[in-house]
This record gives structure tokens, C-alpha cells and sequence, in this order.
């Protein structure tokens, strides 16, 4: 499997529980081909760890076509690695040199702990989402398709919000550690569509409510998120969700769902 | 939770009270500014004199005052609560750093309150306090000499400036025929003696870089946090932010210390 010409040495987190406490560990990485993925690269560097009787790293992935959001390496100091707008799995081993260190460690949050080495544990963004990223419409009859009229340039950008794929790089990235991008996202992306407005104004209270009891930071906008982002998300997001929260904080009736405190 | 405490102990709303105090001691700089403006006309401090009597004096402003050392004090203790709660979220910190693209200047907010807040208070003990300092204490025990200006009102010129011997004066203006006659506590003094010190002067100059590094930022990172950024407006923003904020204001305000040092 490994024929390339590449050797690399990595530094890798280690750890093996969520309570025990992890450390760096240098591994050699022989023989990797430059057309690799990065993951397949940890593929080749696991199977050599298992021949000789090691843990294989761990690391979450899944579809490594870059949509599904389950890649979350934190690569020399930059989430997904050296390039722009892709994830972990759309990196590629010609995007180092032959000799590089590489640097590999864990989204870095408390809200985000480590389950283990490489893999951390984000359902605090499905607790916001359950929280109010939703549209409440009761089942009937399907409805015509362009019953309702959405303006192309509105459409676009709910659906250029809509591409996040929650993988938790806008906060890793993130010197505060904050969720505001993500959050921004998906509260955006039903605030620009008509469907959206029935609960838009209790959806941003809760989800923010949710944000904060998660215990992720606070936004400085320095922008390093939105730098980031695989799919480019930008921090417009933040600035509709702060303005739909003051919104409906200073001037609307709606209070946020209940549960959420 | 009442629904007001709720907002404003929200992650937002606590980002909310930093713009708005933000841009409130962005505004008062831009008053500062202009009023200090009159330390650049030749005329042996009697405009910066009279102004520095205004602000210290008018009702409205004494209370836009209080506000003003209000906010300085929110805007800092809000940072703090910020900067503690962003820490927590991020208990284990990165071995191989952050290398995002991200303007230096905000990344570095912290450090750069926090060299102005002590720029703040040195500032003020230099000028604000010896200025009141006079009022409680007894009288004819002036730290602050008093100066005397008379000015010709059908010209305009000024026929002398006087400084007056220690004694009991109080801030007057009185017109016999066509002159007038100014008594007024001479700061303007104050500001040429500490001009005169050079690491004085590049003291101001250094925290005037850190104002126009926090500026930069600051401004438009303000509007972000209201919500009032759109593609349409955000290039005003931008450029009010960056030239305004971070070039003519902070240079204006160097350029006291520099001329006084070099030219006065």
C-alpha cells in the first residue's frame, strides 16, 4: 500500500481516555506517496502501528469526500491543514514536503473534550441545533414546488449558509474558542427564508441561550474562523445572529423555547 | 432570570455593552481632539486655557464626565470577564500554536487595552488630577499657577499674558472698554513641562501606536458585534474605522507631545 517517496515525522496527540491526561508522541510516517490523502497517510502510519502490536491512532472520518463534517485534525497550528476551503480528507500529502514535521492534535475546546487521541466529542453543536435550528411544519399534503417565491440572491446566500457541515473548525480556529460561526450559519440560514420566520425570533434566543451554556467563547471577530471555514462561511453569519438576537431581545414579544434557560 | 439581566449576561449581550462603550470613547475622541486643538495656536495657551475651563466647568459636560469614567471603567471590566470566560473555553492550549490569517492587531486587543488603560491612568494623574486637585484642596495652595490674558476685542489681539503671583484667584473674564481680561488657570503650562521630557513624549507616542492598533480593530469590530454590518455599508465602516480612528486621530494627538518637545 505505502510505495511513495515521502518520510515525515509526526507529532501526534496521544491520549486514551477523555480523563486521562495525553501527550505528544513522535511517529515516523515511511514511504508515503505524495497523491495520498492526509487520512490515508494515518491509514498507512495505524497499519504499521498494528503489525507491530501498538493502539492505532484514533481519529474520527467518515465520508472523505469533504461533506460530511466528521474530519477534525488540527494540522501545524490551522484546522484541515495548510489549504484553504477543504477538510482533513481532501488534504493532500503533495501539500507537505519530503522531511516536514506535521504537527497533528485535537479541536481544542472545553466544550469539545477529547474521547480519544485525535477524536473529540461534538454533540454540544447538536444540542444547539435541537435547541431551535429547526423549522416547525406540521405534515400534510406536499406542497407545489415555488409556492412560496424566494428571490434567487435571498436563496443563495441561505444556501451558502446551509453548507456547513458542523465540523467544529470555526471553533478550533477560533482564538476564544467561540461557536458564533456555526451558530451564525444555521441561525441564518432559516432567518433569509420565508419558512424561517415563524420561529425566528425565538429560534436565535435559544440557540445563542444553548451556545453559552455550552460553554464555548466569546467572538472577538478577528476572522480567523471564516479563514478556516471548508466551506467558506463568512462572518456576515455572526454579524445577522447578533443582529436577529438584539432583535428580538429589544424589540420583539417572542421569548426564547422553552427549556432553554 | 429577569429578561434584561438574561440579555445582558448573555455571551452577546455582554459583547454588546463592549461596542457600545467602545464607541462611546470613540466619540469622546473625537471631542478630545478638537478641543486639544488649541494647544497648536500661538497664543501663550489662552484658547487651550479657556477651553480646559469649559470642560472642567459647564454643568453637562461635568456630567457627560462621569459617564465618560464609567464607561472606561465597564469597557475594562467587561474585557476582563471576557477574556477570563475565553480562556476557560480553551482550558488546553494548542502545542503547535495558531497560524489562521488574522490581523495582528486583533489578536492583540487584550495587550493593547491594557497598555492604554495604563496610559489612561497616567494621563489623567498628570493632568485630570492636578487640574482638580486645586478644588479640595485649601485655598491659595495652588499646584496650578493662574495667568492673566488681556486681549484687544477690536483687533482681536492679544496685548499680554501675564503669569499671575501664588494667590487666591478664581477663573474670570471682564471687559473694561475694549479690553478683555482673562484669569485662568494655566494647564497649558502643565502640558509644556511634561512635553519637554522626551520619555514623556515617547511614552504618548508609543500609546498613541497602541490606540490606532486597538482602533483598527476596535471600531469596526464594534459594528460586527451590533449586527450593523452589511455588504452595502461595511466599506464606510471600514474606512471611517481605518483612517479616521486608527490614522488622523491618533496622529493628531501625537503631534502634541512631538510639537511641544521639538518646536515650543
Amino acid at each position: 500500500m505505502s510505495n511513495g517517496n515521502m518520510n515525515l515525522t509526526l507529532k501526534v496527540w496521544r491520549q486514551k481516555d477523555a480523563k486521562t491526561p495525553g501527550k505528544m508522541v513522535t511517529y515516523k510516517a515511511e514511504n508515503i506517496s505524495p497523491d495520498m490523502s492526509f487520512l490515508e497517510m494515518l491509514d498507512v502510519v495505524n497499519e504499521s502501528l498494528t503489525l507491530k502490536g501498538e493502539e492505532p491512532i484514533y481519529f474520527d472520518h467518515d465520508c472523505r469526500e469533504g461533506i460530511c463534517g466528521m474530519c477534525s485534525l488540527y494540522i501545524n497550528g490551522r484546522p484541515h491543514g495548510p489549504k484553504r476551503a477543504i477538510t482533513t480528507c481532501q488534504l493532500h500529502m503533495r501539500s507537505f514536503h519530503d522531511g516536514q514535521t506535521i504537527t497533528i492534535e485535537p479541536w481544542r475546546a472545553a466544550a469539545f473534550p477529547v474521547v480519544k487521541d485525535l477524536a473529540v466529542d461534538r454533540s454540544a453543536f447538536d444540542r444547539i441545533q435541537q435547541a431551535g435550528g429547526y423549522v416547525s411544519i406540521n405534515t400534510g399534503g406536499v406542497p407545489d414546488a415555488n409556492e412560496i417565491p424566494i428571490p434567487k440572491v435571498i436563496a443563495d446566500e441561505a444556501f451558502n449558509s446551509a453548507t456547513c457541515i458542523q465540523c467544529g473548525a470555526c471553533v478550533a480556529a477560533c482564538k476564544n474558542a467561540s461557536a458564533m460561526l456555526f451558530v451564525g450559519a444555521k441561525i441564518t440560514q432559516f432567518a433569509l427564508l420565508p419558512q424561517g420566520q415563524t420561529e425566528r425570533w425565538s429560534r436565535v434566543q435559544s440557540m445563542v441561550a444553548q451556545m453559552d451554556k455550552e460553554g464555548f467563547g466569546n467572538c472577538t471577530n478577528t476572522g480567523a474562523c471564516e479563514a478556516e471555514c471548508p466551506k467558506e462561511i463568512t462572518l456576515m453569519n455572526i454579524g445577522r445572529m447578533n443582529n436577529d438576537f438584539f432583535n428580538a431581545k429589544f424589540f420583539k414579544e417572542e421569548k426564547a423555547h422553552e427549556g432553554v434557560e | 432570570m429577569s429578561e434584561f439581566k438574561q440579555t445582558f449576561n448573555s455571551s452577546l449581550g455582554k459583547k454588546l455593552i463592549m461596542a457600545l462603550t467602545g464607541l462611546f470613547l470613540c466619540t469622546f475622541l473625537i471631542v478630545h481632539l478638537s478641543g486639544n486643538l488649541a494647544l497648536f495656536k500661538h497664543d501663550n495657551g489662552q484658547a487651550f486655557n479657556a477651553y480646559a475651563n469649559f470642560m472642567t466647568h459647564f454643568p453637562p459636560i461635568r456630567v457627560i464626565s462621569y459617564i465618560l469614567y464609567l464607561t472606561i471603567l465597564l469597557h475594562t471590566i467587561y474585557a476582563i470577564v471576557l477574556t477570563i470566560r475565553n480562556r476557560r473555553a480553551r482550558p488546553i492550549s494548542y502545542v503547535s500554536g495558531n497560524d489562521s490569517p488574522q490581523a495582528w492587531s486583533a489578536k492583540n486587543m487584550g495587550i493593547l487595552g491594557s497598555i492604554l488603560f495604563l496610559f489612561i491612568v497616567i494621563h489623567m494623574k498628570d493632568f485630570w488630577f492636578k487640574y482638580h486637585k486645586d478644588d479640595w484642596s485649601a485655598k491659595g495652595a495652588y499646584t496650578i499657577p493662574f495667568k492673566e490674558y488681556k486681549t484687544n476685542l477690536v483687533t482681536g489681539e492679544q496685548i499680554s499674558a501675564r503669569d499671575l503671583p501664588p494667590g487666591d484667584y478664581e477663573y474670570a473674564v471682564y471687559n473694561e472698554g475694549s479690553v478683555e481680561t482673562m484669569i485662568a488657570k494655566d494647564l497649558n503650562q502643565t502640558v509644556e513641562v511634561a512635553f519637554k521630557q522626551w520619555w514623556y513624549v515617547l511614552f504618548y507616542v508609543i500609546a498613541m501606536v497602541t490606540l490606532s492598533l486597538h482602533l483598527l480593530h476596535g471600531f469596526q469590530s464594534a459594528f460586527h458585534t451590533m449586527g450593523w454590518i452589511h455588504r452595502k455599508y461595511k466599506p464606510i465602516i471600514y474606512f471611517i474605522g481605518t483612517w479616521l480612528f486608527a490614522v488622523i486621530i491618533p496622529v493628531g494627538f501625537a503631534a502634541m507631545p512631538v510639537v511641544y518637545y521639538f518646536f515650543r
